[in-house]
């Protein structure tokens, strides 16, 4: 069953939506008793990396998602902003990410590209880094939806799953083990988002 | 590579979905949620959906229309309309909608923007400028669905809003609205000039060669049209439309190569 962690950011309704029309079982979770029999963790997020970091905390589900993720190795697909704090810290802010995948986020400014138009909107390319079930399906012509002005600088070139190219060539999908990442919007993507979240429907 | 947005403009009156013509004369043109499916169907690169009612009356944003809209909507959606407070900003992003914008409201009091940025991220803040052509030249931002004049330059409320943290700003010609004869493309090029900030131009587009046209003069752009997508014909018959994914490709291609490196 796939539990969409609901800590106050993203759009659950729309993660919602796209698992009602693939008849896979979905549910919200609000507090730490919802996270129960959870086998898939979705943790969206929008909005700034601090803000996200607080209200994680504060839901209380912060210890019983750990706990899934490091512990049960239920497999976990954080989504933009929810994304970035799977890293251990963010230009954006100050506050300490989850660290679960070896990185920094970067803001797309620090780059010095004057020429830049930042945030990075639209519809962008996404090149899987090698085959992964995550990806099945979308090897060749994936495009999906960005909405963002920081990325995820990964230490260890193994986790990057995907790469876009704005500015720079920068990971838009991460991967270690149970845990995975993407920059852009599945739920807002069309065919191609909706492929993706079968795809962690059936990791 | 960063695809130009090709943006499906809804206009929402009286719960109905309407087209305007010069900002005058909304014709009824159907039911918005019945839209949204069919641009899902059609893979629409984004929706904008404006409630022209609701700044011209004072009316609160209609939350009820709003989550059916985010609810049926399966591409990224932009709300406009009555939006006066960071806390309504909150709540509409919560409903599931990825940017709200604002305009009269952010017009009269800039601070606004910098409230929203605030609360939601600058990524999601939308200023919308309604710009009409000045008889001596230039264009002055006009609030109020085109009935109050503000006395300030596209350019210098372009600024501002980049200023105070908007994430992008979406210039409406009055003149051209509705008109079908392309879009103002001085106009889109003043403010393409005026800031780094993702833009949309709306107004004007009557045909799939008038967004090819913007997308080489501008580069990436948003490129906005509402009676393109819901007109069809000489006669203005009422059909949703939207170009198929190979000839959007093709348009974007051959239009963005034009645009040349410097976009």
């Amino acid at each position: 069953m796939i539990t969409i962690v609901d800590y106050g950011l993203g759009n659950i309704l729309a993660f919602q939506n796209v698992y009602k029309r693939l008849n896979v079982e979905c549910t919200i979770a609000r507090r730490a008793d919802d996270l129960r029999g959870a086998t898939r963790l979705i943790l969206p997020g929008v909005g700034a990396f601090d803000h996200a970091m607080e209200l994680l905390d504060a839901s209380g589900m912060r210890a019983p998602v750990d706990e899934l993720v490091l512990d049960k190795r239920v497999p976990v697909l954080g989504i933009c902003v929810g994304m970035q704090i799977l890293a251990r810290a963010s230009e954006e802010g100050s506050a300490p990410g989850l660290g679960w995948i070896a990185g920094r986020v970067r803001g797309f400014r620090s780059l010095g590209r004057d020429d830049l138009l930042l945030p990075h909107m639209g519809w962008n390319d996404v090149r899987p880094a090698r085959p992964s079930p995550l990806f099945a399906g979308l090897e060749t012509d994936a495009r999906f939806y960005f909405l963002h002005s920081f990325f995820f600088e990964c230490e260890r070139a193994e986790d990057v799953a995907a790469t876009s190219a704005y500015g720079t060539d920068f990971a838009s999908a991460v991967h270690a083990g149970n845990i995975h990442g993407v920059q852009f919007h599945p739920e807002k993507s069309h065919h191609f988002g909706t492929q993706l979240l079968k795809n962690f429907a059936e990791l | 590579m960063l695809r130009p947005r090709i943006i499906a403009c809804l206009l929402v009156h009286e719960g109905g979905l309407v087209k305007t013509t010069k900002f005058r004369d909304p014709k009824y043109v159907g039911d918005p949620i019945n839209a949204v499916k069919i641009f899902n169907e059609k893979e629409a690169d984004e929706l904008m959906v404006l409630d022209i009612d609701a700044t011209a009356t004072g009316a609160e944003p209609n939350v009820r229309l709003i989550s059916q809209f985010a609810a049926e909507c399966r591409m990224p959606l932009c709300y406009g309309g009555g939006v006066k407070t960071a806390e309504q900003a909150k709540r509409i992003i919560g409903l599931g909608v990825e940017k709200v914008a604002i305009s009269s409201a952010a017009i009269e009091r800039p601070e606004l923007i910098a409230e929203i940025a605030e609360a939601v991220g600058s990524q999601s803040v939308v200023v919308v400028l309604d710009a009409k052509k000045k008889l001596l030249g230039g264009w002055e931002v006009w609030t109020h669905n085109g009935r109050k004049a503000t006395g300030r330059s596209v350019a210098d409320m372009a600024k501002l809003a980049a200023e105070r943290g908007a994430g992008e700003v979406v210039v409406n010609s009055i003149d051209q609205d509705g008109v079908m004869s392309g879009y103002d493309l001085a106009l889109a090029r003043k403010v393409r000039e005026a800031i780094r900030l993702p833009i949309s131009v709306l107004g004007g587009a009557g045909s799939l060669a008038d967004l090819g046209t913007l997308i080489a003069e501008c580069g990436v752009v948003g490129a906005a049209a509402g009676s393109l997508f819901v007109f069809k014909g000489a006669y203005r018959a009422v059909l949703i439309s939207y170009p198929a994914p190979a000839q959007k490709e093709e348009l974007v291609r051959s239009n963005l190569a034009c645009a040349g490196p410097r976009r």
